[in-house]
This record gives C-alpha cells, sequence and structure tokens, in this order.
C-alpha cells in the first residue's frame, strides 16, 4: 500500500467536501479497495471514510416499501427481521456474502457503486426493480450499473440508500466460483405484482444483465418448468479458466429454474 | 508403552505456543539495525536483460542499497545448482542451465529476480523497487513441456539443446516389448499430472546478518534442512566456510517439500547484508509465494499395462515428459526419475517394466519435490490404468489388483526397490468392509432416483519412504548423503535433551521425538527437550522431507539411546554393586532385576557428572551422539477408496466418504499419524478436485492467487475414515515405515477412479472442477 491519507466523514455533506481533496476515494467497507491498495493496483492520495455517517445506516420497512440506507453491513442485511418478513431472499442473498468477516465490514452502497462483475448485491437490485437513491437524484436500477466496475455516478455523487417494492415472491441462487467464491452464476428472480424480472450476475462480460428469455416464460408460468426449453445465448458471457461461455450460459437457466423453485417455497 | 510411550495419544507440545501465537518464525526475528529487502522481478515469462538503471531507486527515501546481478557474479557468488545428477542413456550428464541467483543477462519466468532493494522499512523498499528501471527486449515464451520439445520452440538456456535435460530410462525395454507384443490384453491411457503450487501457511523468508567483527554470517531462513542449506551456500555458493556460517531454521509454517530447496533469496540477502553493511530481512508475499515457491508435479505421460489371458499383469511401457521449470532446482532432477519410476510397480507382480522420462525446461517456476515427489505420479498412473484396465476387461477392480498383488516378501521389483514387507490384501479389505463397498450399487441407484451420479473408486499405494541408504542413492547420482543424526545430553539432574539433524515443520517431532525417550527411560516427558534446526547447536544433519523423520531421524536417536542406556546401566551397576547385565530401567530408575535394589535416574546422572564415584576409567557426563543410516527404504502402503456424487446438471461434485486403510509399520502417536493422514488426503483431494496452476502461452500465471488457485477448504471434505494395519518395518529398529505423505500419494487415483466411474467415462484430467465435469457430462 502506497501511504494515504484517512477522513472521516461525518456527514453526506462532509464526505462530498472531503472528496474535492487530491485524487480522494470514497470507502465504505473497503472489501474491495482496501485489498487493491494492499496490492498497490488501487493509489488513491485520500480516502474519505464514510461507514460512520448515522444517516446512512439502517433498514426501513413501511409496508411494502424497503429502504436500506448505503453504509448497512451484510450481516445486517442478513439478520434483519423486517426485512427477512418483507423480502427474505435478499436477506439471505447477503448471508451468502463473502464470509462473516466480509459481511460485517461490507456494505450494500459499497458493493453496488463498486459494481464487480460477479457480486451479488447488483442482481437483486436489478430484479427487485430497485431505485438507487444519491445525494443528487434517483436512478432506476436498470440504468444505474453500466459495465465492469462501471456506473453512471458521476464525481461527488455519493450512494445513500437503495429502495424498492418487496416482490410478491423471490429467491436468489448463486453458482459459486470454487477458488473465490464469487458468482460464477447469480440468478435473482422475482415475482412482483403484475411482473417477472430476472437478473444475472457473474456471467456477463458486460456485468448484470437482464434475461428477457427468462422472464419472458416465467411470466407466461412461474413455475421451473416453464424453462425447460429456454436456450440461454453464450454470446456476450464471460469465459475464464474457472468456466467457459458455454457452461455460464448452462448455468444461468439451472440456477433460474433453482431459484423458481425456491421462491415458490 | 506407559501413558507417554511409544503408541500413546500424546497431546502435541508445541502446539500451545502455535495455538497461542507465540510461535517464532523468522519474520518474528529481529536484529539491531536490520532492514527490509523487497526483490525487483521480472514480469517477463522470457527477456534479455539490456539495462538495469538503479540510480533513482537508490536515491529514494530510506534506501540503503540497490544491488544487482553484476554485482552479485564479480563478489563470486555462484550458481543455484541441482545436487543429484542424472545421466541420459546415452550416457551424457544432465545439461544444466546456469542459475544465477540474480538475473543479469536474461529472466526465463515471471517472477525471476533481477535485483535486491533494502530500505529501512518494507514500504520503502518497495517504492524504490518500483523506481528501478529494467529494460527488457521481450523474447518468445513456451510453458507446456511437450511444447518445449518440439522444432522451433523457444530455447531457454544455451546448455540444454532442445530444451531437453536428460532423456533417461530405466527397466528393460526389450522384455517389455515383448511382453506387450505377446499380451492379451493392453490398456492404453494418457495420463496428465497437474501443476500444483505447494502454499505452505507460513510464506518463504530469509533474514542474512553479516558480523564483521567475528567476520561470521547467520542466516535465519524457512528451511526444512538447515545443515543442507548450509553446506550448499558454503560449498556450492561461495557464500561463506561452513565456519562462518550459522543456519537456523526456527519455527517452520509448513513445507511440503518446497522449504528443501535452496533460493535465491537466502543467497542474496546473506551476500546483501556483508555488501551493504546492514542485516537484511525479506519476507515473501502470497503473490511471490505463488510466481517463485518451486511447484509440484506436471507430467505428461503416456502408459501402456499388458494382461495375459488369466488378468496377471505381464508388463508396463511408461513414457514421461517432465517439466522441470526454468531451472533446475536442488533435487529437482531425482523426482521424476529415481521417485517416480522406481515406484511403477505398485503392489503388483509385474515381470517387466520400462519407463522413459524426459525432462524439460520451459518458461515457469521451478519444479522439484511436493508431498510425495515423484510418487504420487507413479501411483496416479498406475492406480488410473489399473482401474481403467478392469473396465475393459469386465472384472472388478479389486480382484483384478487382488490377483496381481505381490505377498511374497522380500519381493525384487523390475525398477530396483525391494520390498522388504507388506499385506496388501490385508489393507484392501480393511477399506472395502469400512466403505460397505458391498452396499454401493444400492446406494448409486438411490442417488440415481435423485437425479445424481454416484461413482466409486480405489487406489492401492506404495511408496517409498525412509528417504534413504547413502550410498545407494549415492551411486544413483545423489550429491549427499541421507543418514540422520542424533545426539542425546542426559544433564546432571537427569533431565534429556535430543539434539537431531530432522526438522519439524508441522510433524510434531517435539512430541514423538520426546515419547520416544520417555518410554524408554521412565521419565516424564516434560522432562525431554527435542533441540533442532540450528547448526550451530545441532550436529551436522540431513533434515525432513520423504517421510524420514520417524524411521531415520528417529533411528538415529535410538542408536544414541543405547549407547546412553549402556553406559547409564555401567553407572548404576557400579554405584548398587551389581552386575551390568542384572540392571534393568523401569518407571524412571535403574534396578537390580528381581530385587528392590535401585538407584532412580536423576542419581545416576548425578553421579556420572560429579564423577566422584564411577567405576575405574569411565569418562565423566553422559552424552552419546549418533548417525544412522538406513539399510533399505521404507514401503508404506494401503488401499483408499473415494465415494463421490455427481450433480450432473451443475458438475458440482461431492465426496460422500473417503477411507484410508494404511500400512505404516509400528506407530509411536496415532493421534499425529491420523493427522498426517488428514493433511495428506486433504492436499491429495485438492490436487484431484481443486488446485492447478495455470499459465497463459506468454508466461503468465493465471493461478497467482487465492482468488484463482483453489486451496480446498474443510467444506470441500468429508470426515474421513481412517484405520491402520500394520507390518513391521524389518529394516529399523523401531519398524517404522513413515506416513508423511501415504495421504497425498494414494489419494488422487482413488477420486478419480470414482469420478469416471460415475460419469461412465475412461479418461479425465485433474482437477475435476465443476466446469470440467460438467463438460464430461455434455461429451458423454
Amino acid at each position: 500500500m502506497y501511504s494515504v491519507n484517512y477522513h472521516r466523514a461525518n456527514s453526506v455533506a462532509d464526505a462530498v467536501k472531503l472528496l474535492k481533496t487530491g485524487d480522494a476515494k470514497l470507502v465504505s467497507g473497503g472489501m474491495t479497495l482496501i485489498p487493491a491498495m494492499k496490492t498497490r493496483l488501487a493509489a488513491p492520495s485520500d480516502l474519505v471514510d464514510i461507514s460512520r455517517i448515522t444517516a446512512l445506516k439502517g433498514i426501513k420497512v413501511s409496508g411494502k416499501a424497503v429502504t436500506i440506507g448505503a453504509a448497512t453491513t451484510h450481516y445486517e442485511v442478513s439478520t434483519d427481521a423486517k426485512l427477512q418478513k418483507a423480502c427474505p431472499a435478499l436477506a439471505e442473498l447477503a448471508s451468502m456474502i463473502g464470509d462473516p468477516a466480509v459481511r460485517h465490514r461490507g456494505t450494500i452502497g459499497g458493493s453496488i457503486a463498486n459494481n464487480d462483475p460477479a457480486a451479488d448485491y447488483p442482481a437483486a437490485m436489478v430484479a427487485l426493480g430497485a431505485t438507487i437513491v444519491t445525494n443528487k437524484r434517483e436512478i432506476a436500477a436498470d440504468k444505474f450499473f453500466k459495465g465492469l466496475f462501471e456506473t453512471v455516478l458521476k464525481d461527488g455523487e455519493i450512494v445513500t440508500a437503495v429502495t424498492f417494492n418487496a416482490p410478491a415472491k423471490a429467491a436468489y441462487q448463486k453458482f459459486r466460483n470454487p477458488a473465490s467464491r464469487y458468482a460464477i452464476v447469480g440468478v435473482f428472480v422475482a415475482k412482483g405484482k403484475d411482473d417477472v424480472r430476472v437478473a444475472v450476475t457473474g456471467a456477463g462480460d458486460n456485468g448484470v444483465f437482464r434475461a428477457k428469455t427468462i422472464e419472458a416464460a416465467l411470466a407466461k408460468s412461474f413455475d421451473p418448468a416453464a424453462l425447460a426449453g429456454v436456450k440461454i445465448s453464450a454470446d456476450s458471457l464471460m469465459s475464464d479458466i474457472h468456466a467457459s461461455a458455454d457452461y455460464r450460459a448452462h448455468l444461468i437457466s439451472v440456477m433460474a429454474k433453482r431459484a423458481v423453485a425456491a421462491a415458490n417455497g | 508403552m506407559g501413558m507417554e510411550g511409544i503408541g500413546a495419544r500424546v497431546t502435541r507440545k508445541e502446539d500451545k505456543r502455535f495455538i497461542t501465537g507465540a510461535g517464532r518464525y523468522v519474520d518474528d526475528m529481529v536484529v539491531p539495525g536490520m532492514k527490509h529487502a523487497v526483490f525487483v522481478r521480472s514480469p517477463h515469462a522470457h527477456a534479455q536483460i539490456k539495462k538495469i538503471d538503479v540510480k533513482q531507486a537508490q536515491a529514494m527515501p530510506g534506501v540503503v542499497a540497490v544491488l544487482t546481478g553484476k554485482e552479485l557474479k564479480a563478489d563470486g557468488i555462484g550458481n543455484l545448482i541441482c545436487g543429484w545428477m542424472i545421466h541420459s542413456k546415452d550416457g551424457s550428464p544432465m545439461k544444466m542451465g546456469a542459475w544465477s541467483p540474480l538475473a543479469f543477462d536474461r529472466v526465463r519466468y515471471v517472477g525471476d529476480a533481477v535485483a535486491i532493494v533494502i530500505a529501512d522499512t518494507k514500504g520503502e523498499a518497495r517504492d524504490a523497487a518500483e523506481a528501478v528501471e529494467v529494460t527488457y527486449k521481450e523474447l518468445k515464451a513456451v510453458v507446456d513441456a511437450v511444447k518445449a520439445l518440439e522444432k522451433g520452440a523457444p530455447q531457454l538456456h544455451p546448455e540444454a539443446e532442445g530444451n531437453l535435460i536428460f532423456d533417461w530410462e530405466i527397466g528393460d525395454a526389450k522384455a517389455t516389448d515383448a511382453a506387450i507384443k505377446a499380451a492379451h490384453h493392453v490398456t492404453r491411457m494418457k495420463i496428465v499430472n497437474n501443476r500444483l503450487v505447494p502454499n505452505a501457511m507460513e510464506p518463504r523468508a530469509a533474514l542474512g546478518y553479516y558480523d564483521k567483527g567475528e567476520d561470521h554470517y547467520t542466516c535465519w531462513t524457512t528451511s526444512q534442512n538447515p545443515h543442507v542449506a548450509r553446506l550448499v551456500m558454503s560449498a556450492f555458493y561461495n557464500v561463506a566456510p561452513e565456519n562462518k556460517l550459522r543456519v537456523i531454521a526456527p519455527d517452520v509454517g509448513g513445507g511440503f517439500g518446497s522449504k528443501i530447496f535452496i533460493y535465491p533469496e537466502e543467497v542474496v540477502c546473506l551476500w546483501a547484508s556483508k555488501k551493504a553493511g546492514v542485516p537484511v530481512k525479506w519476507v515473501a508475499d502470497r503473490t511471490e509465494s505463488f510466481l517463485t515457491d518451486a511447484h509440484g508435479r506436471d507430467h505428461h505421460s503416456t502408459v501402456e499395462m499388458a494382461f495375459d489371458k488369466n488378468n496377471r499383469i505381464t508388463g508396463l511401457k511408461v513414457d514421461t515428459v517432465a517439466n522441470l521449470g526454468a531451472y533446475m532446482s536442488l533435487f529437482s532432477s531425482s523426482v521424476p526419475t529415481y521417485l517416480y519410476a522406481t515406484l511403477l510397480s505398485g503392489q503388483y507382480n509385474i515381470p517387466a517394466i520400462h519407463a522413459n522420462v524426459r525432462t524439460v525446461y520451459t518458461n515457469t517456476a521451478p519444479v522439484d519435490a511436493y508431498r510425495g515427489a515423484g510418487r504420487p505420479e507413479a501411483t496416479y498412473l498406475l492406480e488410473r490404468t489399473i482401474e481403467t484396465a478392469a473396465r475393459e476387461l469386465g472384472v472388478s477392480p479389486a480382484e483384478l489388483r487382488r490377483t496381481n498383488f505381490i505377498t511374497q516378501f522380500p519381493h525384487q521389483t523390475p525398477v530396483i526397490m525391494c520390498y522388504d514387507a507388506g499385506d496388501y490384501a490385508t489393507s484392501l479389505d480393511a477399506a472395502m468392509k469400512a466403505a460397505d463397498y458391498a452396499g454401493f450399487a444400492k446406494r448409486r441407484d438411490k442417488a440415481k432416483k435423485a437425479g445424481k451420479l454416484r461413482g466409486i473408486g480405489m487406489s492401492c499405494y506404495i511408496e517409498a519412504c525412509g528417504i534413504a541408504p547413502s550410498a545407494a542413492v549415492g551411486s544413483l547420482g545423489a550429491g549427499v548423503g541421507l543418514w540422520e543424526s542424533a545426539e542425546v545430553r542426559v544433564n546432571a539432574v537427569g533431565t534429556i535433551e535430543v539434539l537431531t539433524g530432522s526438522h519439524s515443520h508441522g510433524q510434531g517431532h517435539e512430541t514423538t521425538f520426546a515419547q520416544l525417550v520417555a518410554g524408554r527411560f521412565g521419565v516424564p516427558i516434560d522432562s525431554i527437550s527435542i533441540v533442532h534446526g540450528d547448526t550451530d547447536k545441532v550436529q551436522m544433519g540431513m533434515g525432513t522431507y520423504g517421510s524420514r523423520s520417524g524411521a531415520v531421524g528417529m533411528s538415529a536417536i535410538v542408536k544414541a539411546l543405547d549407547k546412553v542406556e549402556a553406559k547409564a546401566k555401567k553407572i548404576a551397576a557400579h554405584l548398587l554393586e551389581a552386575d551390568e547385565g542384572d540392571i534393568v530401567i523401569e518407571n524412571g530408575a535403574l534396578k537390580v532385576a528381581g530385587t528392590d535394589k535401585n538407584v532412580p535416574w536423576f542419581q545416576m546422572a548425578l553421579a556420572a557428572y560429579t564423577a566422584h564415584n564411577l567405576p575405574s576409567g569411565m569418562e565423566a557426563g553422559l552424552k552419546e551422539t549418533a548417525f544412522y543410516d538406513p539399510t533399505n527404504f521404507t514401503f508404506p502402503a494401503g488401499c483408499y477408496i473415494c465415494e463421490l456424487e455427481v450433480d450432473p446438471e451443475t458438475g458440482l461434485t461431492e465426496i460422500i466418504q473417503f477411507v484410508a486403510a494404511d500400512d505404516f509399520g509400528n506407530i509411536i502417536n496415532p493421534m499425529i499419524v491420523e493427522g498426517q493422514v488428514h493433511g495428506g488426503i486433504a492436499q491429495g483431494v485438492g490436487q484431484a478436485m481443486l488446485e492447478g496452476a495455470y499459465y497463459d502461452a506468454s508466461g503468465q500465471l493465471l493461478t497467482a492467487s487465492y482468488m484463482d488457485y483453489t486451496m480446498p477448504r474443510a467444506g470441500d471434505l468429508p470426515s474421513f475414515k481412517v484405520s491402520t494395519s500394520n507390518t513391521p518395518c524389518p529394516s529399523n529398529p523401531l519398524g517404522i515405515k513413515g506416513c508423511g505423505e501415504a495421504g497425498a500419494i494414494g489419494s488422487p487415483p482413488a477420486v478419480i477412479n470414482a469420478l469416471t466411474d460415475a460419469l461412465g467415462v475412461a479418461d479425465f484430467t485433474m482437477p475435476a472442477t465443476p466446469s470440467r465435469v460438467w463438460a464430461a457430462v455434455q461429451k458423454h
């Protein structure tokens, strides 16, 4: 790690101000940034820590409406009783991220702002049709995730919360990379009032995406059997030493079927 | 046998400091004035070094020195060597290319060291290392051993034309060819043994300290054999004469073979310490470990196994290409030859064997011994082939093995080894019973109903341990003898220190060696200390590898204990006015047999040191030394059975049960033996299902971190069912065979035999990752 100046922000406004220092970067849980800094792949001059800003923490459930503060840890998401009732799929997804140490440090805002193509939360946000709230605007999840480690966030823009309406049914199924335990393929299936949304992480060569053919089949019948004939194209899927594009394409249907089965309980 | 003697499950004495964080590793060592080193390493797999500019780096904050290979060479530091001479079948010696501890004209793999940067802090050294400007002219690289042998392949060393280091053979080619020609059935296979990264928990480290006043060097290093390190650094690398060089290997956090060898870093740290006038410490980070620790395995083989009409094996022909990486590491040449091809007879009576082995340079990390070293490669090849043969012949794998088992001992194989004792059928029966082999068909059918593919596979391994008779290995090209030494010091109040040339880096010697002494003299285990790992404290010794510490190291202790006992009895007889032949040692006292006359152990020891009343002419003191040279290898053997289940939808494979029935000879501490077997199986299952080191075509290591290299985790493994049924080894005094490597040797073929059974395929290349298993399901 190169030497770096550390600042602890007390408020979002404070963080915005501090972000103007040198080549500053926001840090929340630091689960991606700190390892990258340790291996010298990232070298910000300053770190602005937003993980202790009270306004960014906590989970609110009011009827169907769910709001999760950006600095809420995966552990908090996975164990929140209100969320477990309103949207158990998301709580379960959070319980499957990394290991206990990661879950106690890593935050939902950090994960979606980082947009690792194998991260779990982006799939949930897209499938839940969530809204990403920043200090400047509200952005639909469909528009928020742009590419590998890329979002539409602008300089000085900070994710403050995510909101969504709890779906009628939902589930997440993840097939793990045997080494990193990140998703090779993760599929989040959500059945809303009038639609079915299915988002895939870990597989796309441009990050999270919606599996429209699966959505169409499930809209007709929300049943694993509905996916029997659905073929996923391997085009624009990643291929690496752990999984070929063909294998990922196949796993998308398998994980989607299993997710639907899980959602139907 | 008592509560603390041989055979007792004594909890490990050393664990108190390990589990309370009180162990002392190289990185814990601090010397006044010590500075920190970072190595500048090649980012290219193959390149000429045009220029190294260190000026900017030297001017960076905190920097003490930046040193390069040219300066090292000018100071007369020698090239690194391989210490085992192999001759090709045409009689020519192996073609060893030059390996400078710091490359100065050419780099040959990613991670090759080109300069050392020494600074006040590691961070400053790292900053300055980035400022060292090395101008490279990139050359084409080759990473695959078979491709490296092809015409037109990039050439690594001028000494080794065509990248061929040696083309060696063993056995009788004519007789083997004739057996294959006359065979009723021949099973033919292509076998790949995947490349592995050892991944000891503690990374390699070195602290070099030159004492100007004494003109003396001290090297703390992560070594499995500090005396060998001193010998090689002194005799071949010109670091310092032996009497001016102390090597200390303190607590070492795992080796698995990778810490046998002398690497560039410890040599450079010692030299740099004198050159820069400061003690120099280097500790590898995990990426450096992946890039530069000697890797293991990486064989490509073809095999033909011939059978007569009674399903008896009549011949075995093997052709192997072994990748040795960019340079020949210290024992690299012995691994694919005498540690490999000499075990190709397995547990079977095979009248004719021939093996041809070509070793090859490639632009990859050096390859050398890794847990099992050659024997896993032999076992995998043989046990995959016989299992496949059973399927082709339509007989049960167990019966085909049983038909061919060696049952008479001693048994001379056609490939040097003479097996002294064993009972292979007993291990096979025990394993099949423990695995409920007979009930497998039912379990398979049940799994099928649930949509799963279940398979069962076995492996009957043999290995040669207790390495090794010195004259024998000398005649085969080894540059060293492989005896072991011990000194037993009985102190004036009867406490005992055992100085051993073995080195414990996880094996639990401080416990097992003490058990041996406690059992022998009836003294408490806490009154016995095991001293090892320091060339200034301990007499010359050969270290720990090849499952040799029990069979060879403890045998040396037994020899020294014999001498101590003889003298102790003389003293006791004198004090008790009895005949020496009537003295027995029981419960910490020397007694006149059949009487109540006795002298407590401590009183006898005190008498030895006060020397007021010793037999006439006896020297004072009680301290004896012994060197033990084994007369044969030892031959642990056993049967492993793996049952697994494949989810054909995803390729995910789960091990349902893993059974190990081993014959280790006599056992000192069953708990430690079980631990060794568990760890060995974990590494073997790792090789079979999870681990693989991959380079891309340009020579970049794709698996250089735990994000891409899969280490076995607890969740990947079932609870093992282990047992032993032991035939004592006749060639050493304790009847010990050794158990350190068996798990890693015996388990990979059991796993892959089970997998190919589940999938109904003949071939499968390790590791059985979900994606490869799924691909195999698709093809089938």
